[in-house]
């Protein structure tokens, strides 16, 4: 029976939020061509405990490949692992996430088997044993509904999009060590440096709030700050072109077409007026609220909920309401 | 900056795409697969033009050394590639498909034309506006066996190596890979220039070939494109005490986003 396959992520030997996504839309796939789902992980020494939450989102098999040097990825050391692994089963489709990895790798793996790839899924459903995906295409002006006539059929999937589901299935872990030879490798990673420690990434946050040239200075970002906080920890800074070409935010965070892309559940674009190219980048966000002085500004035409109004004065006191309520939980 | 480590010229290969003006509208044509291309204009897809800038900052840096340009497409591309030279790269080259490819079959077409050549550095840009899949560069990349550094925001050059800056998720990682090797450019400090009326001039004559393209059998179909789902039209409060209120009662209530 050909076997659905979610490659999981780790970082620092924890396995995060994205890995169910993927592991779902994995036992869901499965479930509707009629066979199982299981996972891949690659990382570090130990990692094989934490694999076990696997089990809730109706993955029935995890394998973990375990070696020091696979703690941080590195393309030519995860896609032999990859390759390996698919050759040693009957694979019938192959889940990544759209993340900055899954996007790396998934396009190497693909071009090694010799199959095509489907990039940034949204949608998938199954007819008459022929999963069908559908994908934002021309900046999300449309979307095509594809099918991949290959085995494996490989898809990344966009972050935040699908539901995770929650299953009990037990779990299988099976741990190997697989050889890696770092001396091989052609490309090497010499540093990494974090941007803000501990900062959640824009196209990973369940809520962004976003700030463009309507914020006016540099120094006035404490106003959006403070509703990040008040709104959680799962929550990012986001930000317009706009503000990331004057100087005033690091590029990291520019959302768009030469941005990210982010699909939160919860989209806060403040002082922003919702050129195409912005819109690009945030309309597949599942609930978009907008605050604008500007009546006509584009961004409505795209929120769920609006204010129009001067930001100064509306952001603070969504900041409050916000903190209010929390408290009363 | 550029720092040469050694190499006075490098070749440099810039793969690009011609795209719909980002701001084009978009509409679906009667074959429902594909998209009318009536009225619409068509550019250099915007990664592609911080890669060609990467690419000439290279030659400049160097003194030596040639950018060339290379696209899969149909013969309209003439034009994108004309205005590529006229940016500044040396000569290019169009190989011509007139039928639908996947990312997979693109990349096959280019990675046969790149096979043979002396080029040390192939730029691609991140993704391609449109069929935005961030997949081509990496696929060619294996095909040819050479290393692959995606999202790179600035590089140098060392004895036999690119170090490169990828802007990832949480933070920057610097990654040093052996030459010849693909990158994919994101837009960083490569703001690309304006072709200045001598380039485009200087475009007119310019080297540029077409051949037939090697075409693959695509294994991705497009089944059908459709319009996104008109959002309803949202709630939109007039700013008063009450209206933040309403605005976070309902985030909670009606979207559960809170
Ligand atoms: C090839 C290309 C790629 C691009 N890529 C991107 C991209 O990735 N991301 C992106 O964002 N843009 C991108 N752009 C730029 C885009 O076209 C816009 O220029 C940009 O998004 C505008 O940023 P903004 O909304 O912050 O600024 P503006 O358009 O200046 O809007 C500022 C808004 O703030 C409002 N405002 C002002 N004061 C207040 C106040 N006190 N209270 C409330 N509201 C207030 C105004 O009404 C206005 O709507 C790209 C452009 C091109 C050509
Ligand atoms: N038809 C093509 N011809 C040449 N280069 C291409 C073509 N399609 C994609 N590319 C290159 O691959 C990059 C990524 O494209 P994509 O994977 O389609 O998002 C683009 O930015 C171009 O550099």
């Amino acid at each position: 029976m050909a076997d659905v396959l979610a490659f999981v992520e780790q970082r620092e030997g924890q396995i995060g939020g994205g890995a169910r996504e993927v592991v779902s839309v994995a036992a869901q796939l499965a479930s509707e061509i009629g066979s199982s789902a299981s996972a891949l992980v690659l990382g570090g020494p130990g990692l094989a405990s934490a694999a076990e939450g696997l089990s809730t989102a109706g993955a029935t098999a995890v394998a973990v490949a375990e070696h020091e040097a696979l703690s941080e990825y590195n393309p030519e050391a995860y896609l032999p692992i990859v390759i390996n692994h698919l050759r040693s089963g009957n694979f019938r489709a192959l889940i990544f996430s759209a993340s900055s990895l899954g996007k790396d790798l998934a396009p190497r793996v693909a071009a090694e088997l010799d199959v095509p790839l489907g990039s940034d899924v949204t949608g998938m459903e199954v007819q008459d044993g022929v999963p069908l995906f559908t994908r934002p295409v021309y900046s999300g002006k449309a979307f095509a509904r594809f099918s991949i006539d290959a085995d494996p059929a490989i898809v990344t999937i966009r972050p935040n999009v699908f539901p995770v589901s929650d299953y009990n299935s037990g779990i299988e872990v099976s741990k190997f060590i697989p050889d890696v030879d770092p001396e091989a490798w052609c490309a090497r990673v010499i540093e990494r440096k974090g941007v803000t420690e501990g900062a959640i990434d824009v196209s990973e946050a369940a809520v962004v709030v976003s700030g463009g040239r309507g914020l006016k200075d540099p120094e006035n970002w404490g106003v959006l700050e403070e509703l990040r906080d008040a709104i959680g920890p799962d929550t990012a800074l986001g930000a317009s072109r706009a503000v990331v070409d004057a100087g005033w935010r690091p590029h990291s965070e520019q959302v768009g077409q030469t941005g990210k892309t982010v699909a939160p559940k919860l989209y806060i674009a403040v002082g922003i007026s919702g050129a195409v190219q912005h819109l690009a980048g945030m309309r597949t966000s599942q609930t978009i609220v907008a605050v604008n002085r500007d009546p006509d500004a584009p961004i409505f035409s795209m929120a769920d909920y609006g204010i129009v109004g001067d930001l100064f004065e509306v952001i603070p006191r969504m900041t409050e309401t916000i903190k209010a309520l929390k408290s009363e939980d | 900056m550029l720092n040469n480590g050694g190499i006075d010229s490098l070749n440099v290969i810039v793969c690009i795409k011609r795209v719909p003006d980002t701001e084009a509208h978009i509409r679906i044509d009667e074959t429902g697969t594909d998209i009318d291309n009536r009225g619409v204009k068509y550019i250099i897809s915007p990664y592609d033009e911080f890669a060609i800038e990467a690419g000439l900052r290279v030659k400049e840096k160097m003194e030596g050394g040639e950018v060339s340009l290379l696209t899969v497409a149909t013969s309209e591309a003439q034009e994108t590639l004309r205005n590529g030279l006229a940016m500044g790269a040396d000569k290019a080259t169009l190989l011509r498909a007139d039928s639908y490819m996947d990312g997979l079959g693109t990349a096959k077409a280019l990675a046969a034309e790149l096979r043979d050549s002396d080029a040390q550095l192939i730029l691609f840009g991140v993704k391609a506006a449109g069929s935005d899949q961030q997949q081509v560069g990496p696929m060619v990349a294996t095909l040819l066996g050479i290393p692959c550094v995606t999202e790179v925001s600035s590089f140098e050059f060392g004895e036999g190596v690119v170090t490169c800056q990828r802007e990832i998720e949480g933070g920057i990682e610097v990654v040093e890979a052996d030459l010849p090797a693909v990158l994919t450019i994101t837009k960083g400090e490569y703001e690309p220039r304006y072709a200045s009326l001598k380039g485009i001039m200087a475009a007119k004559r310019k080297p540029l070939e077409e051949r037939e393209a090697e075409v693959s059998q695509p294994g991705l179909h497009i089944e059908r494109l459709s319009e996104p789902t008109t959002r309803e039209s949202g709630c939109v409060l007039q700013d008063s005490p009450d209206a933040v209120d309403e605005l976070v009662r309902l985030l909670r209530e009606e979207a559960n986003a809170l």
